[in-house]
């Protein structure tokens, strides 16, 4: 298929329909508002579902309305839109309905500023909403893995049963990129029909099915909960995506960075190579399950002196890294958080600072 | 002779863990009525509220989702949209609908979303043991109101028929009570229809019914019943208030 130039936003929009998914909902926040403008036009062409929802608090819940009648379905927004929807999160989660949630992150905390943002690291991967519940999350580096990640979660939202978030920084959205569509997926979800509320005679079935999140008796919670943390585990042995950056050479500092913020951070890898400067970089692809094996292992690298997690934000990732490098190298942060993407002179200057 | 009075199909065995004398089982069984009549169990999706009535899935035989605090008419919105062959329907209590969950009926409403919803009015938050509701009485005492309801400092009881009325789309709006046999028979008219309308896709469909809680209301079941009927009733009349028509 050829390519084509396509603004971020409107390529996840469109990757969404090529998923199958011919259900959107959503509430207007900048930097993404561009995907609901694209679908409103584009969804009547498929005969699919556009809705403007009053707030992200009501979309959050038809968006679990839509995924327990076992149809797929997404929404995006942006991170105070996303902070609404943490509730109905934590219920999708806890009611295990498969749904994709796009956040392309602004600046914050409170409103904060419209400019691109790493802020909702935590948000994203620690919980956001209450109780024992994981997303997987995936961070695109760009227009064209925007789409492909895009795409992989509606399969990977219904193989676990759980919400799938695509975390992308404002740039994802605002930026335009050739991109090529990977072939259509099926249109249908399968294997729904013991779990969804699609109604009886839809499955041919006499036995109702109830979508829910109370477990009351503390053991079948448990036992929930239980059930809930096997999923996650799975997660982590089968979905751990990352991309090793200069790994074969004897780098003395390792970046972990994802994102829009990797990418500058391979300018700066390839221009330090110049000055005979080695620098490594793991960057994960899904922030949950995160890479824990591959950041221990590069960091364990002999000539590996120090490793820094750069970041838009004031250090989120940096508490997973200091997780999985157990000690054994020095950990430090280089980011900013107002909305400007760090230079690569920046960073070249920081990680000169650091190898003195 | 056979047996004239029969459980409906739509009603599971399950004893409730409604109080004795509540009125949520009446309105469970017009419900599960409506329903075998209009014969779409195989197609209908209840949502639960939280409220008393967030088991209600285990007291009928058909699909159900359990919704979030307020939240059942965004999930009914999310079915309707994409399942518009289903039939769906929320059943919320006051404290669910007309506080925490004012913007999603609101909003539901006011599009037009094709399903029903069941509106239980018993002036105050029954599950959590008797809160002040926003329909709870001036003078009408809840634990958070000891002292009785201050209308100077909570301002009036809402009128939901009253409000959803007054928005320009079509609908359905209807309050009706079950605290009397003759009710009771002019509700589940009421209720069927709200499901007639829905299978016709003709609009947005909203019966209340006005309720007992004798639990918290702190009174014997007799006694809530002429209560409600002296005290409910002349502040929140009966009647259809907007038919699609
Ligand atoms: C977000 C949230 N806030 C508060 C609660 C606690 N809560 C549960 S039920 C309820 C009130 C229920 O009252 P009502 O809707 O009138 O229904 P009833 O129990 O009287 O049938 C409250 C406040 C909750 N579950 N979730
Ligand atoms: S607390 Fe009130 S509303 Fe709830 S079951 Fe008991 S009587 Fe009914």
């Amino acid at each position: 298929m050829a390519k084509v130039l396509m603004k971020g936003n409107e390529a996840i929009g469109e990757a969404a329909i090529r998923a199958g998914c011919l259900n959107y909902f959503a509430y207007p926040i900048t930097p993404q508002s561009e995907v609901a403008e694209y679908l409103a036009k584009r969804m009547p062409e498929v005969n699919g579902v556009f809705l403007q929802g009053e707030s992200e608090v009501a979309v959050g819940y038809m968006i679990f309305g839509a995924a327990a009648c076992g149809e797929r379905v997404m929404t995006t927004s942006s991170s105070p839109g996303i902070s609404l929807m943490s509730e109905a999160i934590s219920y999708i989660s806890g009611a295990r309905c498969p749904a994709v949630f796009v956040n392309i992150m602004r600046g914050g905390p409170g409103l904060g500023g419209i400019l691109p943002s790493q802020g909702d690291y935590l948000q994203a991967t620690k919980g956001g909403g209450h109780g024992d519940y994981k997303m997987l999350v995936m961070a695109p580096d760009g227009v064209q893995e925007a789409v492909e990640m895009t795409m992989l979660a509606f399969p990977l939202a219904e193989k676990y049963r759980n919400p799938v978030m695509i975390l992308g920084d404002g740039l994802i959205g605002q930026m335009m990129e050739p991109v090529e569509f990977p072939n259509n997926l099926n249109k249908e979800p399968t294997n729904k029909d013991h779990w969804a509320t699609n109604g009886m005679d839809t499955r041919k079935s006499k036995e109702k099915n109830i979508v829910k999140s109370l477990f009351l008796d503390p053991k079948v919670l448990n036992d929930h909960n239980l059930t809930l943390k096997s999923q996650y585990e799975k997660m982590k042995k089968q979905e751990i995506r990352f991309e090793a950056y200069n790994t074969d050479s004897d780098y003395q500092i390792l970046i972990v960075s994802y994102g829009t913020m990797s990418r500058v951070c391979k300018t700066v890898i390839d221009n330090l190579k110049i000055q005979g400067i080695e620098v490594g970089m793991i960057r994960p692809k899904t922030l949950f399950p995160f890479p824990e094996k591959a950041v221990y292992d590069a960091a364990c690298k002999k000539s590996c002196k120090k490793v820094v997690s750069i970041e838009m934000n004031m250090g989120q990732m940096l508490e997973d890294i200091e997780r999985c490098v157990k000690g054994k190298k020095e950990v430090s942060w280089y980011g900013k958080c107002g909305g400007d993407v760090p230079t690569p002179e920046e960073i070249i200057n920081h990680i000169k600072l650091l190898l003195k | 002779m056979g047996k004239t009075f029969l459980k409906p199909e739509a009603l599971s065995n399950a004893y409730t863990h409604y109080c004795p004398g509540c009125t949520h089982g009446i309105i469970h069984r017009l419900v599960a009525e409506a329903i075998d009549e209009l014969e779409i169990r195989g197609r209908t999706v209840g949502i639960a509220p939280v409220g008393c009535a967030v088991l209600s899935y285990n007291y009928f035989t058909f699909d159900f989702q359990e919704a979030a605090h307020g939240r059942a008419p965004a999930m009914a919105t999310g079915i309707k949209r994409v399942r518009p062959d289903l039939i769906a329907f929320t059943y919320q209590g006051d404290g669910d609908l007309a506080s925490i969950g004012m913007g999603e009926i609101i909003h539901a409403a006011n599009r037009g979303e094709k399903f029903t919803t069941i509106f239980v009015n018993n002036a105050i938050y029954g599950m959590t043991g008797g809160q002040m509701a926003p329909t709870t009485m001036p003078g009408q005492k809840a634990t958070t109101a000891p002292f009785g309801r201050d209308v100077k400092e909570t301002g009036m009881p809402i009128k939901m028929c009253e409000l959803l009325s007054s928005l320009e789309t079509k609908a359905y709006i209807t309050r009706q009570t079950v605290l009397k046999p003759k009710y009771i028979n002019k509700a589940k008219k009421a209720i069927k229809k709200a499901f007639e309308y829905q299978i016709e896709k003709k609009c947005y469909t909203f019966v209340e019914v006005v309720s007992t809680c004798p639990t918290n209301w702190g009174m014997t079941p007799q006694k809530a019943l002429k209560w409600a009927e002296d005290t409910l009733l002349p502040y929140y009349p009966l009647g259809e208030f907007k038919t699609p028509e």
